[in-house]
């Protein structure tokens, strides 16, 4: 966590593990400003471990991962927003938390703004989707990890959050997805993360689905 | 930091956030206690100091598994997580939340409620004082145990049971403060090491309530 200027996100020979069972080992790969990469792999190939990994949730088993600091920002499957609070306060406060006042941008570019008093109890799945994807925008942090952005989507949607990413992109900002959905990412990367599957002896073929 | 205790408190006070649940309960223990006991008032003034203290601490014990576990399940927590505000900052600003919504009703509510067990005139000052001073490391530990046991599902009984432990100093010191203070007696040993407690658990607390909130995240 020391490179300060130029964007960069390395990631060295890492090693991660889920419920103490490693599940991927030897990733590696960079991702510098204006590039996006989306993981892909069967559910329990350690997409969510390896973006928990990256994010600081969880220590890696072996290998490093050099980012700027402040540079990260995390979508998890769930979008953390409270149902009792509207959209727009949902919104601002995660704003605050990261030291910006200005969510209307954001509102906007998930379609939001005509949401923005109702309290996020009422909204729909996707709706509520589209409010996590939102509060990304207003952490301005230049690299996004993003985990099953698209789940609950519809087309529409989709075409929002794929312009959002792109956006971002050309702002010099930079994206890890782990999706199986085609967004229409002209310049993103794949890595497929059945070729990092750790093995170990007498493991192979039964390890636990890591789901989440 | 200022945002998310905002934020906390705002949860708190609208529906289902659970403000005013534990001074709901400290009444009716409050209320109970003298119909139970019967109509002694040398009886009640005697115990009122523990009743008193152990109602309040029973009270904010209700609520601590709320502390994490709603942030936990709807996945602002790992979020906040990976914020910029320090887990040592988000743990301390989740203790002084749970005060002020818990806490600091029930050191006012207290007065009150001293009439109901014929509390020593002299008592009512020493019994706010102590609940004053007392009740942040209730929260402070409460915050402590709720890290320890977010993400268990119905968590609730252990974290109860192992917090109430660390508890019973407060509890002792607390109600020695009202009880020496109701025969006008010196309280100052009992004080001083009541704010002794609270200071040492909010100046340390936090930091051990971060690092299980980094195991139990993983």
């Amino acid at each position: 966590m020391e490179t300060p200027e130029p964007l960069k996100l390395t990631v060295d020979n890492l090693a991660c593990a889920r419920g103490g069972l490693l599940v991927l080992s030897g990733v590696s790969f960079t991702l510098e400003a204006g590039e996006a990469l989306v993981l892909r792999g069967a559910n329990g190939s350690g997409k969510t471990t390896l973006l928990r990994t990256v994010a600081g949730l969880q220590p890696a088993e072996a290998g490093q991962i050099a980012a700027p600091e402040d540079a990260i920002a995390y979508a998890a499957h769930l979008d953390g927003i409270k149902p009792t609070l509207s959209v727009a306060e949902n919104l601002a406060f995660w704003a605050s938390v990261y030291g910006r006042s200005d969510h209307r941008a954001a509102l906007d570019a998930f379609a939001l703004g005509a949401l923005a008093r109702r309290p996020a109890r009422n909204l729909s799945a996707g709706q509520k989707r589209r409010l996590g994807l939102a509060r990304l925008l207003v952490t301005g942090r230049p690299i996004w990890l993003l985990d099953e952005p698209t789940v609950s989507l519809d087309a529409d949607a989709v075409g929002m959050f794929a312009r959002a990413v792109r956006a971002h992109l050309n702002e010099g900002g930079a994206a890890l997805i782990a999706t199986h959905v085609d967004l229409g990412l002209e310049s993103a990367g794949t890595l497929d993360l059945g070729t990092f599957r750790a093995t170990r002896p007498g493991q192979q073929g039964a390890f636990d689905e890591a789901v989440e | 930091m200022i945002a998310l205790l905002i934020r906390d408190l705002r949860l708190a006070m609208r529906a289902g956030g659970g403000f005013g649940l534990a001074l709901a309960f400290f009444l009716i223990v409050i209320v109970l206690v003298p119909i139970g006991v019967g109509p002694d008032t040398q009886l009640l003034g005697r115990i009122a100091p523990g009743v008193l203290w152990v109602g309040a601490l029973l009270a904010s014990l209700l609520s601590l598994d709320r502390i994490f576990a709603l942030d936990w399940e709807d996945g602002s927590l790992d979020l906040l997580a990976t914020s910029p505000l320090p887990l040592e900052g988000i743990a301390a600003v989740k203790a002084l939340a749970h005060w002020l919504t818990t806490g600091l009703p029930l050191v006012l509510a207290a007065p009150v409620l001293g009439v109901l067990l014929n509390l020593a005139p002299q008592g009512y000052l020493w019994l706010a004082l102590s609940l004053l001073i007392g009740t942040p490391a209730l929260s402070q530990l409460g915050t402590f145990g709720a890290a320890l046991t977010v993400g268990l599902k119905r968590g609730g009984l252990l974290l109860s049971l192992l917090v109430l432990p660390l508890f019973v100093p407060t509890l002792i010191f607390g109600t020695e403060v009202v009880r020496r203070g109701a025969e006008g007696l010196s309280v100052s040993t009992p004080i001083a090491l009541l704010a002794g407690i609270t200071l040492g658990a909010i100046a340390l607390l936090p930091f051990a309530t971060a690092a299980v909130l980094r195991v139990n995240l993983r």
